[in-house]
Parts: C-alpha cells; sequence; structure tokens
C-alpha cells in the first residue's frame, strides 16, 4: 500500500507539464508531477513515485537504496507490477 | 544474533548503533516504543530487529496500516455501490482480499461483479474516460501520503468535466489516531517513531502537540534498519535527558514543512469529517477526510446513497487489541489457524503492512517447524 519507488525522470512531457516520463529499472511509465509543481524535477532527477504520483525528489544514492530495501523486503515485484500497470497498458 | 546483517548497508555501524542502544538504554526501566507506520512493522520483522534490542525495549505496533484500520461496513458500503449495474469498482491491489461481512472484493468480483484492480487514483480517472457509459468508482484510502493524490486526480476531473466518476473516500488522518492512542487508558506507549512517507506530506510540526503537551519524544523516521536503530537511539537520548522534542531522523526524505502543493490540493478538496470509525480503536473525532460539497459531483457518497453499514468484527478474532498492541498477534484465539494470510479473517492479515501478517511471515513460519510459536508477555 504505501509502497514508494524511486525512479529517475526521463522526460517532462512539452504539452503536458504535470506528467513525466519515468523509468525504473528498465520499466518507463507515465507519472504525475502536479504534487511537486512547486519545484518540479528535471530529466535525470531522481524521485519516489507513490500510486502513480511523484512524491518528493531524492538523491540518486537513496534511490538505489530504496530499490535495494523494496527486494529485501519482498516488495520489489509488487513495486514492479505497480509501476506496469500504471497507465492501465499492462 | 542478527538474521539478517550481511544485507545491511553499512554492517559494522549497525553493530555499533545496536551497542549503544544497549548502553542507553536503563536496565531498571521497561520501554514501550510505538512505531506509528505499517511500513515500519513490516521492516522490523523482516530485519528481526526485535533479536537485535534489548529484552526491556518493546516495539509496539500502530495503527499507521490503512487497509487494518478501514471498518468492514466500509468495505460494505463501496460493494454495495458496486453492485449498481452502471458502477465499475477500482480499486487497488490491496484492498482485494480485504473481507468484508459477505466476502472481499475480490470474491464479488468472481460472482460477476466489475471489479477493477488499479494502481494508481488517476488510472481509475482513465478508466472513467475509456468507459463513457459507465460510472467508475474508486474506493479510496490511505493515510497522508496517499491522500494528495486521490485529490488530484479530483482536481483533474473537475477540470476536463468528467461525469461519470466518482471517489468513496475512506482517507483518514494519522494525528488524531495517535491522540486517541494516547488517550486510550491500556495504552502506555514511551515514545513515537514517527511515520516516514506520511510526513514527506504533513512534514514534522503536526507532531509538536505529542512532545510540547504529551511530553511523549517522537522522531520521524525512514524504513532501514539503520535508520530505525538510530531513530531509537535519538529517543533513549530523548528520554533519559527526560526531554521531549520531535526530531526528524529521515532528513534526506522528509522536510520539516512537508509538501506546500500536496497540503494545497488536500485542502482544496477535501474537508474533516466529524467522527469516522477506526477497526480496533473506535470512532475517532476528525480522523478522516470527506469530500467538500465543492466536489459533491464526484463524491459516490453524494452520487449515491449509502446503505451506511455497521459490522462487528467477527467475535472470536481480536484484531481491535492486537491494532491496539494490548495483544500480540499469536495471542488472538485465530491466529495462524482460523486466520492465516492465505485465508484472512481480519485485515491485519491482509496486508503486508499488517502486523498478523507481518509476524506470522517472519516469526510463526520460522518457529511453527522448529517449535510451538510462544506466547509473549503483554
Amino acid at each position: 500500500m504505501c509502497l514508494a519507488i524511486p525512479g529517475q525522470i526521463v522526460e517532462v512531457l512539452r504539452e503536458q507539464r504535470d506528467i513525466a516520463v519515468v523509468e525504473v529499472t528498465g520499466v518507463r511509465r507515465r507519472v504525475d508531477l502536479g504534487l511537486l509543481e512547486d519545484d518540479l524535477p528535471k530529466p535525470g532527477d531522481w524521485v519516489l513515485i507513490h500510486v502513480g504520483f511523484a512524491m518528493s525528489k531524492i538523491s540518486e544514492q537513496d534511490a538505489a537504496e530504496q530499490m535495494r530495501m523494496l527486494a529485501i523486503l519482498g516488495e520489489a515485484d509488487a513495486a514492479m507490477e505497480e509501476v506496469r500497470g500504471y497507465g492501465l497498458e499492462a | 544474533m542478527m538474521r539478517f546483517v550481511d544485507e545491511f548497508r553499512d554492517p559494522e555501524i549497525v553493530t555499533r548503533t545496536a551497542e549503544e542502544i544497549r548502553r542507553l538504554a536503563d536496565p531498571d526501566r521497561h520501554y514501550r516504543l510505538m512505531e506509528v507506520c505499517g511500513g515500519h512493522t513490516h521492516a522490523i520483522y523482516r530485519f528481526g530487529l526485535k533479536d537485535i534490542l534489548p529484552d526491556n525495549i518493546e516495539l509496539i505496533h500502530g495503527p499507521g496500516c490503512p487497509v487494518c484500520v478501514l471498518p468492514m461496513g466500509r468495505i460494505d458500503d463501496g460493494l454495495a455501490l458496486g453492485k449498481r449495474p452502471e458502477v465499475i469498482f477500482a480499486a487497488f491491489g490491496d484492498m482485494m482480499r480485504v473481507p468484508g461481512a459477505h466476502g472481499s472484493p475480490l470474491e464479488h468480483k468472481a460472482v460477476g461483479m466489475d471489479v477493477r484492480i488499479v494502481y494508481s487514483p488517476s488510472d481509475a480517472l482513465k478508466l472513467a474516460r475509456m468507459n463513457p457509459d459507465r460510472h467508475v468508482m474508486f474506493f479510496a484510502i490511505g493515510f497522508e501520503t496517499t491522500a494528495p493524490s486521490t485529490a488530484l486526480t479530483l482536481m483533474r476531473a473537475k477540470a476536463e468535466g468528467i461525469q461519470n466518476f466518482s471517489v468513496f473516500c475512506n482517507h483518514v488522518t494519522i494525528i488524531p489516531a495517535i491522540r486517541a492512542i494516547l488517550d486510550s487508558p491500556d495504552m502506555r506507549i514511551d515514545a513515537f517513531i514517527g511515520p516516514g512517507h506520511v510526513s514527506t506530506v504533513i512534514g514534522c510540526r503536526p507532531y509538536e502537540w505529542i512532545a510540547r503537551d504529551e511530553r511523549r519524544p517522537i522522531v520521524v523516521s525512514g524504513f532501514e534498519p539503520l535508520d530505525m536503530l538510530q531513530s531509537i537511539v535519538m529517543l533513549l537520548h530523548q528520554l533519559r535527558q527526560g526531554t521531549a522534542i520531535v526530531e526528524n531522523q529521515y532528513k534526506r526524505v522528509v522536510p520539516w514543512e512537508g509538501n506546500p502543493a500536496a497540503l494545497r490540493a488536500m485542502a482544496e478538496v477535501f474537508e474533516l469529517r466529524p467522527f469516522f470509525e477506526w477497526r480496533g480503536l473506535g470512532f475517532i473525532s476528525q480522523s478522516a477526510l470527506r469530500i467538500k460539497e465543492s466536489y459533491g459531483a464526484w463524491d459516490a457518497e453524494r452520487v449515491f446513497e449509502v446503505p451506511g453499514v455497521r459490522v462487528t468484527d467477527p467475535k472470536a478474532a481480536q484484531c481491535g487489541e492486537v491494532l491496539k498492541g494490548v495483544l500480540k498477534p499469536v495471542q488472538c484465539k485465530l491466529f495462524g489457524r482460523e486466520c492465516t494470510p492465505e485465508r484472512p479473517v481480519g485485515a491485519l492479515m491482509v496486508s503486508s503492512e499488517g502486523s498478523c501478517a507481518a509476524y506470522y511471515n517472519y516469526e510463526h513460519r520460522k518457529s511453527a517447524s522448529a517449535r510451538p510459536p510462544a506466547t509473549a508477555g503483554v
């Protein structure tokens, strides 16, 4: 439920500046940037994603640690299932 | 001694921090520390943190698992609306196996209800755009971590003028639950490990009364073993010195002031309910969010007639006592027998963040092969 999934911003959409493409271990999906509108992330930045929305900016090192943490907790598969499910494309 | 020490980042620092905890803990004192967040509960069991803490430091599992605290009647209410022929019932995967009085959403799906798993509230809205002749009702749950995403989705629905979408709102707020715990006569908590991801939204200020008025230290903590051990060190320092302040161990993710954009979205869409029922804690005033009248056209509770079902939990299940930390999971009569993660009776057994599921997966399975489960003292 409270999965926080680290992802890297690949692209912020030109036509919709509150939507970005993020990459989470090789999987690319659109996420909503509306909750970070005061300080919009740029391509290359790392964010924590929760239910399809970028929640906070984090460092690359913290992103790596968070991914490892999800793996140790046995939640990495659930996290990837969630990411793949974004956009109803799965 | 510690099961997963090799997996830890900086195992040496972990060992040193554990030693510091032993040094700081007064052997003549019993410490009851509550981790508020279900994510912490899961991590504590997974890492076997109890094995490295001295016996006189007891970790009490708090109410911060949104699936676990949802009263059964709300699930039945949501499912009653889902039975309407025009409605598509959309919810997170976590909700699917949570039992209502007459079965879970998944069981209703099996007998023909249109139930869809979504991974984001914005995908529920997308489902509405894709199905203009149906009505998509999103069954929203979660604390302040999740509520802003629902709020923003409702703002987008209103801006686009999407008519066939509504939210059945079960969002709850963490602060009143902490207050209810502190007010409860059978709860004696010395200090709190504050939730991590909720605090990215609300920040640290909302906890100040816990320190100032209730004289309980609280440290907002990250989720890695080292984070939690460091938070326990910070709490022990405070308890030793007799101080009570709010500290932020998870500064790399949690800003002191929270996320203003997320708070704005919540304020735009939601208002506090006068009261809301929590499983195990009963009715707590101003502890949940409802949708404001200005968004009433997207509020399932205004769009439809809600039956307002109230269901008492199965008598034998002691979810309430476990949720309050009065009983350990194994002390419930159903634990591991009638109630297992495969066939859950109570919600605490459904979510990986629920203390019963965490206990079952990491303690019970391990001990079941070696020895009968020990009955821990309260």
